[in-house]
């Protein structure tokens, strides 16, 4: 009977069958894909404490570890040999201090024309150079090690300051190549023409425009640059060589805050245990403070700026 | 005296409406979709207020007004889009059919695979072809069987007027297709699921005037098929695609609000409400 | 250097009549020298990178003319006996590695999307930031936070119950000693985690609203949105995630050699005492000369190509995957 109904089929009729057959199974999934959605979203809430919990713990412990060792011979005496009470790590920090102020003061102008000459071009030249500041970003820092090693300390009468600044620059150059780069690009290309419409030159521009437009970028990219240069222990280890005496002269073996956790740890004496857990803490304050300063002034200056 | 006026107006407005509906003679259709009262707040600022009206099945519902009176709130209110904005509130009623949208039974992902939408721009997900395009919402409401799969595809693609220029190339990128020819996928993407209402988001505003001719042809095909609300803010447009227009209007409180809502041909000929005659003759926004 | 040699030999009269087009005023002498300055900064950074490599290879060369190309992948090290084998560390180097991208790559991305999507707006930027912050803290507190504190606790509580779990695996066999592979897997995955999560949430917050709203009217699930939409728009990014984190996790030299135990053997077990490259020179460098030195130059000449070639391989993968994309839209 139905025979003759069969071949006239509306396509009304045929949509209406495919909506049935969809709905029929969105709602008897639904139950399914919503399980699955709840767990696979708690997971992921999962890994976030399991983030967390380490990194927190870190933090909570080595500030526990390393409060009690902050006293004010910490800061002013320099290390003394094991068994001898007292002592600090003055001779670290003097060292810390100069080896990266000389490696901001070379790579922060070297990075940042580096980066303006990045912004600027297109070539192949640029590309090839990009590309060399990223695989030098993933180059292994114990290899910079060698490399300072190689190329200062054996060179240039043994290890030196010097020898760890040019290391620890190695590691902060391509960052702040790349940071500058980025800030650069980001200037409107409005600013650059108008000022060209004026008739300033490209060097002025950079300097009086682009630069300062930029500036909020360049001193996040900078001040990480940093933080991650302040960390860095293995190519020290294989540059500066770690010295017990307060030493000034960057020609010489220095002490570093990393070295001296490093070296400390493997201890067998408790008091310069706690002196490396001290030092540690006063290495993560900061680089925390740093990276927080850095982030913070960013924002104030995009704020101002707006 | 201007609140005086602005009361008999609207007393005359409610009777107009009133026969208007009588005088129109067009069959009178089911009614899919009710709004009673909807109003939209985020953070306690109204954005949308005192909605009330009727979708017929198989109709173009228009939703018109100057940029600022809500529309595209009001619309996302129908397929609970709002539920992501933490400071959302939707107050009223909307039903669909007997069921109520807002009501904690309602399950949200199920209800928007009854309510499709559209969108502005196009949107069509980038990292997949054309056809896993097209089987998407397919696929995340739980489609597994080919066929069906194959079958939703052809018909969606075919009702959204791109199935002869994409039918040999189903594996390429989406990103392959132009704006117009996007758009058109994201409409495909969304019919395959055979919603029963279809929300449209200003679709043409990213296209040209070609594509955008393509899209308002597509939208008056498609209204056997599926019963569509399209928000749009040209009065034209509204004009050549709807049977029935609500026409917003920002209030003095920045809240948007319903003024009129009417068969589209008295709404633009004969407006029951100043505002509305203003609006049409082109006195705001 | 093209680029600097070009514009100076001609030093283009311009007619007075033209204005001075963009063309022009580059040929002029002070934008000339500035862009001179610009190059030689860029020739500088461009020569630091190739001095790098000749250096290194210049001093590991005697290693090889003394012992030939094979050694590398012998399997003894011992210098006393003219033994210089790599191949104990380059696994080392590899497995601890692997245990610490095979740890971060799902729990750093549930991280991330949690972060990115799920976490209430108000406490969601304290923990990016405290996350990113995290990857501030220097190589040598995790090493000593690893030596002191987890070892102690994998010795007597992880070790034991993972042997009791896995031991049908082989996976743990032989004594709990805490330090060894891994505990240096775990230290390695906890340092680069902040990494991996930081530039991840990055990419899966910038995937644009529209595509997830596009999937939500459709009637996907919060988890399908994330699945079938986030996680695929946001691909290159985390692809790039996933080489930075495994490039530091390759190179990191303290830390892992604080707790991996430094012994110059092939690991049998996840428990064992291991070394890799890093580990090996650091501990060993104060004290060779000669082939011994060479030979350690040597180790930083393989993981250093160990470093560029998982750069390259992965810059490779985002280029095609996204170059594939741009390839079909030519078509």
């Amino acid at each position: 009977m139905t025979i003759v109904e069969a071949p006239v089929e509306l396509p009304v009729d045929a949509t209406t069958e495919r909506r049935r057959a969809i709905q029929a199974a969105a709602s008897s999934s639904l139950r399914r894909r919503k399980l699955s959605s709840g767990i696979a979203i708690g997971v992921c809430w999962a890994f976030l404490g399991i983030a967390i919990i380490p990194l927190v713990a870190v933090l909570i412990y080595v500030t526990a570890k390393g409060l009690p060792a902050w006293n004010v011979d910490f800061f002013t005496q320099s290390t003394t040999p094991e068994g001898i009470p007292g002592g600090g790590v003055w001779n670290a920090i003097v060292g810390t201090v100069e080896i990266t102020l000389i490696a901001v003061a070379v790579t922060v102008p070297l990075g940042l024309l580096c980066g303006l000459f990045l912004a600027e071009s297109n070539g192949r030249i640029a590309a090839t150079l990009r590309f060399t500041a990223d695989v030098m970003t993933g180059v292994p820092s114990i290899t910079v090690g060698i490399f300072g090693y190689i190329a200062i300390v054996k060179n240039f009468g043994g290890y030196s300051g010097l020898a760890g600044a040019f290391a620890i620059g190695f590691i902060m150059l391509p960052v702040i190549t790349r940071a500058g780069e980025t800030a650069i690009r980001g200037v409107p290309q409005s600013l650059n023409e108008a000022a060209l419409a004026l008739g300033a030159r490209r060097a002025t521009i950079a300097r009086r425009v682009v630069v300062p437009t930029a500036l909020p970028g360049i001193i996040t990219g900078v001040l990480l640059a940093v933080a991650r240069g302040l960390g860095e222990t293995a190519p020290l280890l294989l540059t500066i060589f770690g010295n017990q005496y307060l030493q000034w002269n960057p020609t010489k073996p220095m002490e570093a805050l990393p070295i001296l956790i490093y070296n400390n740890s493997s201890q067998p004496y408790a008091d310069l245990v706690q002196v490396a857990w001290g030092a540690a803490l006063l290495l993560m304050v900061v680089v925390l403070v740093l990276s927080i300063g850095s982030r913070l002034f960013a924002a104030r200056l995009q704020k101002e700026r707006r | 005296m201007i609140e005086a006026e602005v009361t008999v107006a609207r007393v005359e407005e409610a009777v107009a409406v009133y026969s208007d509906e009588v005088v129109v003679d067009q069959p009178e259709r089911k009614v899919v979709m009710t709004l009673a009262d909807v109003a939209v707040a985020f953070g306690g600022r109204t954005a949308v207020r005192d909605v009330t009206f009727d979708v017929h099945a198989g109709e173009v519902t228009a939703l018109i007004g100057p940029s600022g009176s809500g529309k595209t709130t009001l619309l996302r209110a129908l397929n609970r889009m709002h539920d992501t904005v933490r400071t959302a509130a939707v107050t009223g009623t909307v039903r669909l059919g007997d069921l109520d949208v807002y009501a904690p039974s309602t399950d949200p992902t199920l209800l928007r695979s009854r309510v499709g939408m559209v969108f502005q721009r196009p949107n069509p997900f980038p990292t997949m072809s054309i056809y896993e395009n097209a089987v998407a919402g397919l696929k995340f409401n739980g489609v597994r069987k080919k066929s069906l799969l194959d079958e939703a595809a052809e018909s969606a693609l075919i009702g959204a007027a791109l199935w002869d220029s994409v039918k040999d190339r189903m594996k390429a990128h989406a990103s392959t297709l132009s704006g117009g020819e996007q758009q058109r996928l994201c409409i495909a993407r969304a019919l395959a699921v055979e919603p029963e209402v279809l929300l449209m988001d200003e679709p043409t505003s990213a296209l040209d005037p070609i594509a955008t001719k393509r899209i308002e042809e597509l939208v008056v095909e498609l209204k056997d098929r599926v019963t569509i609300i399209i928000v749009t803010h040209n009065m034209q447009q509204a004009m050549r695609v709807s049977d029935r227009c609500a026409f917003l209007l920002m209030g003095e409180d920045k809240a948007g609000e319903l003024i009129e809502f009417g068969p589209t041909a008295t709404l633009f000929s004969e407006p029951t409400d100043p505002r509305t005659l203003d609006y049409v003759n082109g006195r705001f926004g | 250097m093209t680029m600097v040699d070009t514009p100076a030999p001609t030093p283009a009269p311009t007619p007075p009549v033209l204005p001075v087009t963009r063309q022009g005023r580059r040929l002029s002498l002070p934008d000339n020298g500035y862009r001179t300055m610009l190059a030689v900064a860029a020739v500088i950074v461009g020569a630091l990178a190739v001095w790098l490599v000749v250096a290194i290879v210049i001093q590991a060369h005697p290693a090889f003319v003394t012992l030939g190309y094979s050694w590398i992948l012998q399997k003894t090290w011992d210098p006393s006996h003219g033994k210089y084998g790599l191949l104990p560390f380059i696994l080392g180097t590899l497995e601890s590695t692997a245990i610490a991208v095979v740890l971060a790559v799902p729990i750093g991305l549930g991280t991330a999307l949690a972060l990115a999507y799920l976490v209430p707006h108000r406490i969601r930027s304290v923990l990016s930031t405290a996350v990113e912050l995290l990857a501030a803290v220097p190589s040598v507190v995790y090493g000593l936070w690893g030596l002191v504190v987890l070892a102690p606790l994998f010795r007597t509580t992880v070790e034991p119950f993972l042997t009791a779990v896995f031991g049908w695996t082989g996976l743990f066999d032989g004594p709990n000693e805490g330090v060894g592979l891994l505990l240096a897997g775990v230290i390695l995955f906890v340092m680069i985690l902040p990494t991996m999560v930081a530039i991840s949430r990055d990419v899966l917050a910038v995937v644009p609203k529209e595509q997830v709203e596009g999937a939500m009217a459709l009637g996907a699930t919060r988890w399908q949105v994330l699945h079938k939409v986030v996680v695929p728009g946001a691909r290159t990014g985390i692809l790039g995630a996933f080489t930075l984190a495994t490039g530091r996790a390759l190179g990191e030299t303290v830390a892992v050699a604080m707790v991996i135990g430094n012994s110059p053997y092939i690991a049998h077990s996840l428990k064992s005492p291991a070394a890799t490259l890093p580990s090996l020179i650091v501990n060993n460098f104060g004290e060779s000369s000669g082939t011994e030195l060479a030979a350690l130059f040597g180790a930083g000449l393989v993981l250093l190509v160990i470093g560029i070639s998982v750069n390259s391989l992965a810059r490779w993968l985002v280029w095609s995957t996204s170059g594939g994309n741009s390839q079909a839209g030519a078509r």
